[in-house]
């Protein structure tokens, strides 16, 4: 059974055509590795995937439950949206941890506000506080941070903070975590020990897409891969199928100029 | 003697003080309402908006206080401040609040504007809701960003304070050079300097403490 299925998504951004007509299913524990060149549209589709921008047209189904339907996106409200979202979670490039908060404050600010709108917050609002805490720093040492805690995101590497960012995104247990090039602002020595935290939840067969410039890492971990063109899916496939035997000129095109590097 | 200018500089700070604190009291506030005003949706509010803060910020303190004073009378021919020193003292308070609204409200612009889109992005995929993200994500931010500037602007209030003479309300430096006139005796005028700068330092170490408070993190 599908855990998403994204269909005929089209977006403009004024007369810019960016995504035309994407779609693509995903099964339960599988990645999905979105590829192609900058301005191709692959960070616009895990923004309609978030909700942070409105496809205009085509549909978002999560586990069978239509979740998005341009034609009566109108109907829905800035709250519904927002429960709409808790499906999904982004990892951003640019990591955007919240500064003033710790790393475990981080994991656990959604989680705690969400809560307050649990019926039975207010008798059990303690044992409800000391799970997500729990949770939260479970998470950290599964991303390796057990000893960093109680450190302000300036205090950590780009590496550290983007494995916070992670935490924080699984910590209210999304349907599909998105990935939004992971790895594009840091340092190259520093690339390793983020794709190595999404490998292992790729392992634990953790339901993923990501966008990704880390060729060697699409063909690794994916379980499908998505080559996108000028707003197109040009291509999609096993990792075998795009990256070993491309069909399309543009995708061949594209992996000639990433293997030239 | 001495008894004598010290309660009177006394008598005078404690307006200038007053000028001060309700100043503080109505401009941060009413910055915020003119921020909301000049980053509008609304083009015309905008546009109003950004006028009025050009003009205010475009002209001397001392010309809008004898406008805001004189205006009303001259004008509209119906004097809105009433009569006597408390009237003055009300029109100077206003002259003021409008001025300094207008330099704390494009600071607040800066400082909002300033946070990063990322920031609320990330609270909105978290679920979280508007005010959630303005309360617990945005505003500590926002005031780190602007402590700096803003306490630029209050030590400034603090001297400026003294252009509220030109209008005859009896702030200290009116009350110190009154002896030069009543008495011939200069140094009461030079002496409400100590009374400044007794003041802005210890607001200049307040503003350090706030600051240190702040530099658990970085933005």
């Amino acid at each position: 059974m599908s855990v998403l299925e994204v269909k005929n998504i089209s977006k403009s951004f004024d007369a810019t055509e960016v995504l035309k007509d994407v779609g693509f299913t995903l099964e339960k524990g599988e990645v999905i590795a979105i590829i192609g060149s900058s301005g191709s549209g692959k960070t616009t589709l895990l923004r309609c995937l978030n909700f942070l921008e409105k496809p205009d047209s085509g549909q978002i189904i999560v586990n069978r439950e239509i979740l998005f339907d341009a034609a009566s996106h109108k109907l829905l409200s800035e709250n519904d949206i927002r429960k709409l979202r808790l499906h999904f979670g982004l990892v951003f490039q640019s990591f955007n941890l919240f500064p003033q908060y710790t790393a475990l404050g981080n994991v656990k600010l959604a989680g705690e506000l969400l809560a307050k709108e649990r019926d039975d917050y207010k008798n059990n609002h303690k044992a409800i506080l000391k799970e997500i805490e729990e949770k939260a720093a479970d998470l950290l040492r599964q991303v390796g941070l057990s000893d960093k805690m109680q450190l302000y995101p300036h205090q950590l590497s780009g590496g550290q903070q983007q494995r916070v960012a992670i935490a924080r995104a699984l910590a209210l247990s999304p349907d599909v975590l998105c990935f939004d090039e992971p790895t594009s602002a840091l340092d190259p020595e520093l690339t390793g020990e983020v794709l190595k935290v999404i490998r292992s939840l790729a392992d634990r067969n953790t339901t993923m897409v990501i966008v990704t410039h880390e060729m060697q890492f699409a063909r690794d971990v994916a379980d499908k891969v998505v080559f996108m063109d000028d707003g197109f899916v040009v291509e999609s496939g096993t990792p075998e199928e795009v990256f070993g035997q491309p069909k399309q000129e543009r995708t061949i095109r594209f992996l000639e100029r990433y293997s030239n590097i | 003697m001495f008894q004598s200018v010290l309660a009177s500089l006394n008598e005078g700070f404690l307006k200038t003080l007053e000028i001060f604190g309700l100043t503080l009291l109505g401009a941060f506030p009413l910055g915020l309402v003119i921020t909301f005003g000049s980053t509008s949706q609304f083009r015309p509010l905008k546009y109003v908006v950004k006028f009025i803060v050009w003009v205010v910020r475009g002209t001397p303190l001392m010309l809008q206080l004898i406008i805001i004073y004189y205006g009303p009378g001259l004008l509209l021919g119906s004097n809105w401040w009433g009569t006597g020193a408390s009237g003055r003292f009300t029109a100077a308070v206003v002259a003021f609040v409008i001025n300094y609204a207008c330099y704390f409200s494009e600071i607040y612009r800066g400082g909002i504007e300033g946070v990063p889109k990322g920031q609320s992005e990330a609270g909105q995929v978290l679920g979280m809701t508007k005010r959630q993200i303005f309360s617990r994500i945005i505003l500590l931010q926002v005031i780190k960003r602007i402590v700096p500037p803003m306490g630029n602007e209050i030590i400034t209030l603090v001297k400026d304070t003294s252009l509220a003479r030109v209008i005859a309300v009896y702030e200290i430096i009116w009350n110190g050079q009154a002896f030069i006139k009543s008495t011939g005796i200069i140094w009461p005028l030079f002496f409400t300097g100590v009374y400044y700068l007794i003041f802005s330092g210890v607001l200049t170490l307040l503003l350090g403490w706030l600051e240190k408070k702040l530099s658990f993190f970085r933005v």
